[in-house]
């Protein structure tokens, strides 16, 4: 037999990835609780937990009312009364009307009890982008909490990235927020057959290329893709990193790519002020700097709250922004 | 577990080491707000004086095993509760063998060991979390009881509400002990409160709910019993209001203004330790002479624990910067 069989795979899609993990693990360890709304027999708000219900009853899979602060709050307690909790805040604009809970409380108690307490709680949202359901329900937030420490921010952009990341997150004793969006929940790619866990802090190399870095999270990391294959058309060798965790933040793999290309774009939908991309462009030129061939630049949500409808895709990065702004970079003589 | 009925389950060893629990906090208070006065205490800290009564007769309705979960103005709780004195005091001045390596200071708390789980400084914060715990027992099936205390601030935030419809729905071993001293700090219950009675919020989510004078230990202690055997025969969560007096001001750095005199100087007349000094006199429970040793050894181990926690080497920033993430 030759050694350059492929590894066996499947085929799964982000939304499943994320319930075959949390089934998983719920199997493996009957401490792990689910908290939220609508997470019975309907399956949660994007159907994340169908069927997990009927596998595990209403004393783990815990329906509660409509109020994600002290939802949030019970997880904490959960989870430092040694279960793990795994909280649902269906869109990720919620998480606002929590944000006591998350910040001040589950993201403190394991610091300022010098670590007599842990909190193993795993937030899961869903953002939606690019759905155009308004300023209330699509937005970005992940930079509110890679800001904090003591929250650990996971974002995968597909299936295979989605399961991995998902048991880690699962076996971690810290607050987790797992962010999903809603645009890649049906997106298929070819899983490994064979149990893997993804650690936090390995971003991965999506593509090889050697003129510029395209840093892309979550949904812009397949349209990134697709910039990429365009621009090779043109000659132009994109390399693109997708961090997969935003806390920790996997600076190695970034810049050693900015250490390649000489160049580097980031790009996310959450507003490009104070997003994460301001973050990553200042550590890239703190740490890479020497191998910068030209500025560090955004293509990101413009600073306008989302608008409802699909006119909503006008102000968020796409495929052709993506590609002009590598252009410029590539071309220009900085 | 206390008789239903009245205190008399206890011992007299038992309630004069109640009246020594309430003198030991005094005590210790009294150090707290002189240490601060010449800056051992940075930051600001809130006392608990004159609140004694609550927070010794309901964690003394608690058996060993139950947990329990505080606010910022916490050193009663967390000596009520069987937390040691000493390293209370080195966390107030900050100090390395602080209950919480001094990280978390006069308003974050932690003592697992003796069921004291956290005290938290974002008003009502913590009686979500303390429903969670609550309902991991329940869960577990441990027969444990949670307890949490917060105050009349409190019960004009959202998660308290939120908690008592939680609690109810999920019939959850929850006790939740209201500390209503009458001002929330500059501010009386009369502007903050839209009905006199905190309690009356339990109606709304059919949840049983007692008030009690909470500067009477026995009343508190046989109200929180009540409750307490209630969380652990599956019969769900209670509230208790403990109606008291705030000691003279908020914190030791905002002196809360009072909206009145007779207000700022009322919890003299009702102090419950000489209040409880003289019930046992009279009750013929203990000797004066023995209440005075009690006063003394309060006294005694409050000095020694400052002494101690001023000796006690600083936080280091090794250990500041320790415990960000669980490894």
């Amino acid at each position: 037999m030759s050694d350059t069989v492929a590894d066996p795979t499947r085929t799964l899609a982000m939304r499943e990835a994320v319930t075959e993990a949390l089934a998983e693990a719920m199997e493996e360890n009957p401490d792990i609780i689910l908290l939220g709304q609508d997470i019975g027999k309907y399956g949660g708000t994007f159907g994340v937990y169908r069927g997990l219900y009927e596998r595990f009853g209403p004393d783990r899979i815990r329906e509660g009312p409509l109020c994600e602060s002290a939802t949030v709050g019970f997880g904490t307690g959960l989870a430092i009364s040694g279960m793990r909790a795994v909280v649902e805040i269906s869109f990720m604009d919620f998480s606002t009307v929590a944000m006591d809970q998350i910040v001040n409380q589950a993201a403190k108690l394991h610091y300022f009890t010098a670590g007599k307490l842990k909190v193993p709680m795993l937030i899961r949202s869903t953002v939606t982008s690019r759905l155009g359901l308004g300023s209330q329900h699509s937005q970005s937030l992940e930079a509110w909490f890679m800001h904090i420490p003591g929250i650990k921010v996971a974002i995968p952009s597909g299936a295979t990235d989605a399961l991995g990341l998902m048991r880690t997150a699962l076996r971690d004793d810290n607050l987790v927020y797992f962010i999903e969006n809603s645009g890649l929940y049906a997106e298929e790619e070819e899983v490994p057959t064979e149990y893997y866990e993804i650690p936090f802090g390995s971003a991965r190399v999506v593509r090889p290329g050697t003129d510029a870095t395209v840093v892309a999270l979550s949904s812009m990391v397949p349209i990134a893709v697709a910039a990429a294959e365009q621009l090779e058309e043109e000659g132009v060798s994109v390399e693109i990193v997708d961090p997969r965790t935003l806390s920790p933040l996997d600076m190695d793999t970034i810049c050693e790519s900015v250490g390649k290309t000489g160049r580097a774009v980031v790009t996310h939908d959450a507003h490009g002020t104070a997003g994460p991309g301001s973050e990553i462009v200042a550590r890239i030129q703190e740490q890479a700097f020497d191998s910068l061939d030209g500025p560090v630049l955004r293509v990101c949500g413009e600073d306008i709250p989302l608008p409802a409808g699909l006119s909503v895709s006008k102000i968020l990065p796409d495929e052709a922004k993506l590609i002009e702004s590598i252009r410029t970079l590539v071309e220009k003589n900085w | 577990m206390p008789d239903e009925a009245n205190g008399d389950s206890l011992s007299p060893e038992g309630e004069v080491e109640l009246y020594f629990k309430m003198c030991l906090i005094r005590a210790v208070e009294e150090h707290v707000v002189s240490a601060a006065s010449i800056g051992l205490v940075p930051g600001s800290t809130h006392v608990s004086i004159g609140q004694e009564a609550i927070t010794v007769g309901a964690c003394s309705a608690l058996d060993p095993k139950d947990l329990m979960l505080a606010t910022y103005r916490g050193h009663g709780a967390f000596l009520a509760n069987g937390g040691d004195i000493k390293e209370l005091m080195a966390e107030i001045m900050l100090r390395e063998p602080g209950c919480c390596a001094g990280k978390g200071g006069t308003m974050h708390l932690s003592d697992p060991e003796h069921g004291t789980l956290l005290t938290s400084a974002i008003v009502a914060s913590q009686i979500p979390i303390a429903g969670g715990v609550a309902l991991g027992c329940k869960l577990r099936n441990t027969g444990q009881v949670v307890m949490t205390f917060f105050g009349d601030g409190a019960a004009c935030e959202g998660e308290f509400f939120e908690t008592m419809n939680m609690a109810k729905i999920w019939n959850i071993p929850l006790v939740m002990v209201c500390e209503n001293n009458g001002y929330a700090l500059a501010t009386p219950i009369s502007k903050s409160q839209a009905t006199p009675d905190i309690a009356d919020r339990a109606k709304g989510f059919d949840m049983p709910a007692e008030i009690v004078d909470g500067n009477d230990v026995i009343e508190v202690r046989n109200a929180v019993a009540r409750a307490v055997n209630r969380a652990r025969s599956d019969g769900g969560p209670t509230l208790i209001e403990c109606k008291t007096v705030r000691y003279g001001m908020h914190s030791t750095r905002s002196p809360g203004y009072y909206d009145n005199k007779e207000d700022a100087n009322a919890w003299r007349d009702v102090d419950p330790i000489p209040r409880f000094r003289a019930a046992l006199i009279e009750r013929e429970v203990a000797l004066p002479a023995a209440l005075e040793e009690a006063e003394a050894r309060a006294k005694m181990e409050a000095l020694d624990a400052r002494e101690f926690a001023q000796a006690a080497p600083l936080t280091s920033i090794e250990t500041i910067r320790a415990n960000v993430f669980a490894e």
